[in-house]
């Protein structure tokens, strides 16, 4: 096969193709993954393309090796991601975990399908969210972003490379099979207009270098292994110099700053799409595949003389607390459909409190909701 | 401050270690001293470039000698040793890539990976410390307890076959394998300089004692017990790594069992995949 390099201009790309595109514009280099319905195509793709662009792709044993395997690429200083669908997702969890002890930037894709266990393989399904948020053990913040169209898949992989290198943190891109296997127009820019961000390096020598000294935005710089820092890091609580402290002081300053790192710079990290908010009574708030389907039913009741509108959590976690507290004081509900019984939904009603009403449209999963369901939805809303 | 305390602040190998970090958390008679200062003496004799030298370790009592050395050295968790170090050796190759643990974290927990890594011929050294028990949680049964032998969940006596850990990287496709005990300190530094030095997946099993847990429960219950019955082991080189499964008091017969070259990963750019001698 022939160098292809970086594919420029329009293409027509599967959610999970363009996921690997967008990982390569972002300088991801390294792909670990084990073969799972319906993220395989991303695996498949990597194992074609990075060898062009003089990357490693490894077909793992499962995906706790697959995860593991990406955080030592990262540490070696090479961009790296994974791909998965749920129960390769419940396997990544303890290593997820590690990375965000460890403070290693890389990325894990979770075309989800719907779950639990072995569930539907082929079919759609948003039961993942809550497990994003708190799926690993301990406490610990987190960055996942949730794409809603092949387009979105492309740009929001490069947006997840650059918060995770940006925030040492390994980010989430939350996408499903109905994502994942649709196929629409691609446009992919020149690298030149490609943003990227690289992990700031130390500027002290060797001998001063402390691993997890951070700087004012809490976060520290990170050494490469090879670079000559012989440093040393470690999944137990640990101090500055990432040598374990079993204490309860080292855990509380630890545990703090990898959750303020997130939490006090959410605006920096949260990205949301808004339509018609200013004078809506309704707000429909949703993500992925079941804000496509959101828009139709908000355009109908604006056709019924509804003043519905819509927001799209692109970043769904930090959840934008304050925002949804903002629309939550001039609206009378918020209607929340996604493929769970019920998990973003939360997020929403913690923030609505009781300034407004927050209604849940569930599905259980296999397909994506019916229009019709969610405009019932808001009339009841605003009855 | 006397001249024999001085005498001790400076351990010829202190260069290479987080002196801040000690003392160390190993038990009296333990092994992972002895096996520690082979590794790192078996290094330098390897002349390889120690800031392109990496130590992964996974959990358990030999797990934390990646805390201790000085080198870029990651602490992963329970079994992930060695994936950890797939993926640090094919993103950067010019890193050596060491994986230091123990029995338990690398054939029971993470066994799977093990064989993998073996079966890919990654190429990476693989130092295995067998202590024929769970050390760190307070002494239970293993992968590698002999039948017969009594630990804190097999107090009647062990009913499962246990693994020969050497006989499995072998099989699994290793192309360097040896074992000694950490009573043979010149063979086993001999033997870590040679596994580093090969090109492939090089798998180096140190049996160590375990008083305080394992010998305690099994008539052994100091280091210098254990040391007696180690330095009476058979070397026997070339052996059939079948032939090497260990009893619960018989000889234990070590020496070098595998030396051999097949292609490996990652392929180095020259073309020159190390199938040929």
């Amino acid at each position: 096969m022939s160098s292809r390099g970086h594919l420029e201009g329009k293409l027509f790309l599967s959610g999970d193709e363009a996921s690997a595109e967008g990982a390569i514009s972002a300088g991801c280099r390294f792909f670990a993954g084990y073969p799972i319905t319906p993220a395989t195509e991303i695996a498949e793709r990597m194992s074609d393309r990075l060898p062009e662009v003089g990357g490693t792709y490894i077909q793992m044993e499962d995906e706790l090796a697959s995860m593991a395997a990406i955080l030592g690429a990262s540490c070696g200083g090479v961009k790296a991601m994974t791909a998965t669908s749920g129960p390769g997702f419940s396997l990544m969890m303890e290593n997820i975990g590690l990375g965000v002890m460890l403070e290693t930037p890389c990325v894990v894709v979770n075309i989800q399908r719907a779950g639990p266990s072995t569930g539907l393989p082929t079919l759609t399904g948003q039961g993942d969210m809550m497990q994003a948020r708190w799926g690993s053990h301990g406490c610990y913040s987190i960055i996942a972003l949730a794409p809603n169209s092949p387009q979105d898949v492309y740009d929001l992989t490069i947006k997840a490379f650059n918060l995770s290198e940006r925030y040492r943190v390994p980010v989430l891109v939350m996408s499903e099979a109905a994502i994942g296997h649709m196929y629409e127009k691609v446009v992919i820019p020149p690298v030149s207009e490609i943003e990227t961000v690289d992990r700031r390096k130390p500027s002290v020598s060797p001998d001063e270098y402390l691993p997890f000294e951070p700087d004012a935005d809490l976060i520290p710089p990170m050494a490469n292994a090879g670079d000559g820092y012989r440093f040393h890091v470690t999944g137990l609580t640990h101090d500055e110099r990432g040598y374990p402290a079993m204490n309860a002081e080292a855990q509380d300053k630890l545990i703090r700053r990898l959750v303020d790192k997130i939490e006090k710079n959410s605006n920096d990290i949260i990205e949301l799409e808004e339509d018609g908010i200013d004078d809506a009574e309704v707000v429909v708030c949703s993500y992925g595949v079941s804000a496509r389907v959101s828009v139709i039913a908000v355009e109908r009741a604006r056709s019924e003389g509804i003043r519905a509108g819509m927001i799209r959590l692109i970043t769904v976690w930090p959840f934008p607390e304050d925002r949804i507290r903002e629309i939550a004081r001039q609206v009378k509900a918020f209607v929340v459909p996604e493929i769970n019984y019920g998990q973003m939904v939360l997020e929403v009603e913690r923030c609505a409190g009781n300034v407004a009403k927050t209604i849940l449209v569930p599905h259980m999963g296999g397909t994506v909701h019916n229009p019709e369901t969610i405009l019932d939805a808001i009339k009841q809303a605003v009855k | 401050m006397s001249t024999v305390t001085a005498n001790i602040e400076t351990h010829p190998l202190d260069t290479y270690l987080r002196v801040d970090r000690l003392p160390h958390i190993w038990c009296p008679g333990c092994g992972l001293g002895t096996a520690l200062s082979c590794f790192i003496r078996g290094l330098l004799k390897s002349g390889l470039d120690l800031d392109k030298v990496a130590v992964v370790s996974g959990i358990g009592c030999a797990g934390r000698v990646a805390g201790y050395i000085k080198l870029d050295s990651f602490h992963t968790t329970h079994g992930r040793a060695i994936p950890f170090a797939t993926g640090l050796k094919l993103a950067n190759p010019e890193l050596e890539v060491v994986v230091f643990s123990g029995d338990g974290d690398l054939a029971a927990i993470g066994g799977n990976h093990l064989i993998h890594a073996g079966r890919r011929n990654l190429d990476m050294t693989v130092i295995c410390v067998n202590n024929f028990n769970y050390g760190m949680t307070g002494g239970q049964l293993g992968p590698t307890t002999p039948l017969g032998a009594r630990t804190t969940t097999s107090r009647l006596g062990n009913i499962e076959n246990p693994f020969n850990i050497s006989y499995l990287a072998a099989a699994s496709g290793a192309v360097y394998v040896a074992r000694w005990t950490t009573a043979q300190v010149r063979e086993l530094e001999r033997a870590i300089t040679e596994a580093l030095l090969k090109k492939g997946f090089s798998f180096v099993e140190v049996i160590s004692p375990c008083p305080i847990y394992y010998g305690r429960m099994n008539r052994q219950s100091t280091g210098l017990e254990q040391m007696r019955y180690y330095r009476n082991s058979i070397v026997r080189h070339g052996t059939d790594p079948s032939e090497v499964g260990i009893d619960l008091d018989g000889q234990i017969i070590v020496g070098k069992f595998v030396d051999i070259d097949r292609p490996y990963l990652p392929r180095p750019p020259d073309g020159d995949d190390g199938s040929t001698t």
